[in-house]
């Protein structure tokens, strides 16, 4: 190792850090990037889904001879008459894949309705506007059961949320209540968030094709092996027969990492009726079938002394699953790193409802979570009259705040000064309501970003032919993050090669196994296989070429190989307890700060967002144009969460009141303002490379400096997302 | 119906959309759907050099028009631009974006505007019916300004 350290150290980057454009590029402007539901076969039939229209029954009857008249039915299957499926497999630490396990429904095997929405049945017609009619013609009788869907009102019911081994669920230092109480300043405050959904522009589409036992499934999936061995087990058939196909995904936010409803029952609709079957959902079916961000509540009480010293943080938060399953938001993990102080009290419940299953949506906890304590340091810095920035700056932590580990790297000192340099921070009136420009109302606002760094191990290949053309091989999912393009970066400074020179095969479950795109996990842990891939492979030519000097091509050529292939497997067991031992003792995260100005007009309430700087501290950049992206479509992602966004689901009969585009709404070009990006660029001296993941940790306190920069604009704090011009109005 | 300067007859029934048509039917799958209602735009295409949703649109009733969609626009400036200003991620709003910003650049250019006047905040303006949910948002009207420089 130490050897090809210092070959690293020594030899300059050529492609790594440099703004290379994306190698997908030109498939996705000319069109010819085809995405699940775009793929051709001869004999194609098309599903589309019936929707329970209650929350809890049973199905005592289902009426599908209006369904099956319509020219061109093929088949509508019910749980009635639909072939069985095995039920989806418990989570095991053992097996991770059984982490994709989106609800515990068998769906099409069992005449019980969870959740207002669910598919009770599956037409299957010759052409998708048979299917999608004859969808609604079908008719479900049911017998109605009592449902719990109200999450205000069972708020009160929460029970404590259960922690796991990469994630404690609370924390408890000194005496937090009793710190508050005696504080000289505090502030003590209730924040609600709604839910919000994905909304990844390519609705979920599956293309199933049955060939005997085997199995290929076209899927825009955040997850292309877990996905396989999923299909597998709920099919029953060998896992080496399924392939699952994602070159191309049309975003997934998290909405794409679990096995949701549509999928399964494409790939059962194509077993049924002996025929390829592609199911496109609709937008709507999107909304019913495939599970948002949780709400939550959440109160962030803190005290400090006169000069602005943290003496108490209490961060307590709501959340909600579905009875059937979901993810618990850790909703208040960014508050165990973000500021030091003696006491500190940490706590998550969670209640059950009878709705789908949420599931994660960028960054979850960080994104919600650093809404509220991001806004509640505002607001204590506003009680003790203290510049925000300087505020943050005095608590800035030197190890972890809740239990003592140190950080990795933590440039949050770096990142504010630079920021409010960048920003002209200094330059701002502190009063509220004192900066105007004629009708607006001006504010600023900051607020830090926070997001924990995990990698998991990758099987990578690596193939150098005696033409110099190298194939990094790696089943990773790409859904515009960009990651094919900075692996062949990557691949192409670790052998010295041209980056021309270097593809990257991926979206194919037949390549090595990749852990999904989620968590920000993605980047570092694939590269860390391709360097070992490349060091390996390096090593077997010089064991070729026997110490002589030469070119790659001129060693093969001597060695008579037409190619070379370094292969590199993870061991799982190993790298877990590895990774548990580092947690111990240590914390890694990317964070950064937001600064924003807003306009308020001063009659209507409208707001909107006028400037924008984020500084980051992510690691080193690989790509610095496709950084710059992610890092901005997190910040648009928490314009939408903070301005426009919110899931309206119906109290009394768990119905999503707005599941489409025209009435949720995510921001579109006129809200977006130029996104000023910065980076420190300090390599993590832990991580493959110095690399962090920075998929999710832009979104995270984008919310809170919004409320902010309205705070300080109007005098208003808003503690309920969605800040709506109503909530900003006086009286 | 000309569909990218090629003679298409065809026989569709009076209730297939013609983003359905060009998808299902002509293969021409650049023509994305994210919503098909005619909230996102994904599903634009020109109509005789109109930027239209063709997800609104029924097939009948482009009887004889000349489509063009993002296979029809080849090679076009706006590509290139896109990829080197980065104005895309998953790219699955892409081919609307670009296919919207042609028709919106001949739209500016018809109504005898100072092209000057196209600065961003009306670019972003005349391009709000394009989402974009990766964000990408930045990129895509720096690419359009880059053309129409």
């Amino acid at each position: 190792m130490t050897t090809t350290e210092t070959e690293r150290a020594t030899a300059p980057a050529t492609y790594v850090g440099k703004p290379v454009d994306r190698v997908d590029g030109r498939a996705k402007v000319t069109g010819e990037a085809r995405f699940a539901a775009e793929h051709h076969y001869p004999d194609l039939a098309h599903a589309a889904l019936v929707h329970a229209a209650v929350a809890r029954a049973r199905i005592t009857a289902i009426d599908t001879a209006a369904a099956r008249a319509v020219p061109g039915v093929i088949d509508v299957l019910t749980h009635e008459n639909a072939p069985a499926m095995k039920p989806p497999p418990k989570f095991s630490p053992l097996d991770l894949s059984t982490f994709v396990s989106a609800t515990s429904v068998n769906y099409l095997a069992t005449d019980e309705v969870h959740w207002n929405g669910q598919p009770v049945a599956v037409v299957v017609a010759e052409t998708p506007e048979a299917a999608r009619h004859a969808a609604t013609l079908v008719r479900p009788v049911y017998q109605e059961l009592p449902a719990v869907l109200d999450f205000a009102a069972e708020e009160p019911n929460a029970v404590p949320q259960k922690g796991n081994l990469l994630q404690e669920s609370e924390a408890d230092k000194g005496d937090a209540e009793a710190a508050l109480k005696t504080a000289p300043v505090t502030v003590d405050l209730r924040f609600t968030t709604p839910p919000y959904h994905h909304n990844a522009l390519e609705p979920h589409a599956t293309t199933a094709v049955w060939d005997g036992d085997r199995l290929t499934v076209h899927e825009g999936t955040q997850n292309i092996a877990w996905l396989r061995k999923h299909l597998a087990t709920r099919f029953g058939v060998p896992e080496r027969g399924v392939r699952v196909l994602a070159p191309y995904v049309g975003g997934g936010f998290g909405g794409k990492a679990m096995v949701w409803a549509g999928t399964l029952l494409a790939v059962l609709a194509a077993r049924a009726v002996g025929r390829p079957v592609r199911l496109a959902l609709s937008r709507a079916a999107v909304y019913h079938t495939v599970g948002g961000r949780t709400p939550s509540t959440q109160r962030v009480a803190l005290g400090a002394d006169a000069d602005g010293r943290l003496t108490a943080i209490v961060h307590t938060s709501v959340s909600r699953t579905g009875r059937i399953g979901g993810m618990p938001e850790p909703v208040t993990a960014a508050t165990r790193h973000l500021y030091a102080a003696p006491n500190i009290h940490l706590r998550q419940h969670v209640v059950e409802l009878d709705l789908l299953a949420n599931t994660a949506m960028r960054a979850p906890g960080e994104a919600i979570g650093t809404f509220a304590i991001e806004s509640a340091m505002d607001e204590l810095a506003w009680e003790l009259g203290l510049d925000p920035v300087e505020l943050r700056l005095r608590n800035e932590p030197e190890r972890n705040p809740v239990d003592g580990k140190r950080f990795s790297r933590r440039l949050l000192r770096e990142a504010y000064a630079l920021g409010a340099e960048r920003f002209g921070w200094r330059d701002r009136d502190p009063r509220a309501g004192a900066t105007r420009d004629g009708r607006w109302l001006v504010g600023m606002g900051v607020a830090t970003a926070y997001h924990p760094t995990l990698m998991l191990p990758a099987n990578v290949s690596v193939r150098l032919g005696a033409d110099g053309r190298v194939v990094v091989r790696c089943g990773l999912q790409e859904m515009g993050m960009g990651a094919a393009t900075v692996q062949a970066q990557i691949a192409a400074d670790e052998l010295g090669v041209p980056l021309e020179s270097v593809r990257v095969e991926y979206g194919d479950s037949s390549l090595p196994d990749a852990p999904g795109a989620g968590g920000s996990v993605q980047t570092a842990s694939i590269a860390g296989g391709v360097v070992a891939a490349c060091d390996k492979l390096k090593r077997m030519v010089r064991r070729l070429g026997r110490g002589a000097p030469g070119t790659y091509a001129e060693i093969l050529a001597r060695a008579g190989r037409d190619h070379v292939t370094a292969e590199v497997k993870a061991n799982m067991p190993v790298f877990m307890i590895r990774t548990l031992l580092e947690r111990r003792r240590l914390v890694k995260a990317a964070c950064g700060v937001h600064f924003c100005e807003v306009r308020v007009d001063r009659d209507t309430g409208e707001i909107r967002v006028s400037r924008w700087l984020g500084v980051f501290d992510v690691g080193r950049i690989v790509n610095a144009k496709t950084a710059a992206s992610q890092l901005r479509g997190g910040i648009v992602m928490g314009l939408g969460m903070a301005l426009s966004e919110e899931t309206l689901v119906d109290p009394r009969t768990g119905r999503i009141m707005n599941p489409s585009l025209a009435d949720y709404h995510v921001p579109v070009h006129a809200d977006v303002p130029h996104i000023d990006v910065h980076y420190l660029d300090e390599p993590d001296p832990t991580m493959p490379l110095g690399l962090v993941g920075i998929g999710e940790v832009s979104i995270a306190g984008v919310a809170a400096a919004v409320a902010n920069a309205v705070r300080h604009a109007t005098g208003v704090r808003v503690l309920d997302l969605p800040i709506t011009l109503d909530k900003v109005l006086p009286g | 119906m000309r569909v990218n300067g090629a003679e298409e007859k065809l026989d569709v029934e009076p209730w297939v959309s013609l983003a359905d048509l060009l998808r299902d039917r002509l293969g021409l799958t650049g023509v994305k759907k994210g919503c098909d209602q005619g909230a996102c735009g994904a599903c634009t295409v020109l109509a005789d050099g109109t930027r239209i949703n063709s997800c609104l649109a029924l097939a009948v009733q482009y009887d004889g028009k000349e489509i063009t969609t993002i296979e029809g626009v080849a090679p076009h400036p706006l590509q290139e631009a896109f990829v080197r200003h980065d104005g895309l991620q998953c790219g699955y709003c892409t081919p609307g974006q670009i296919c919207s910003a042609i028709g919106m650049l001949a739209e500016h250019a018809a109504s005898g505007a100072d092209p000057a006047a196209l600065d961003e905040a009306e670019i972003r303006e005349r391009m709000s019916g394009n989402l974009c949910r990766c964000g990408a948002y930045n990129g895509i009207v720096d690419a359009i300004k880059d053309v129409t420089r």
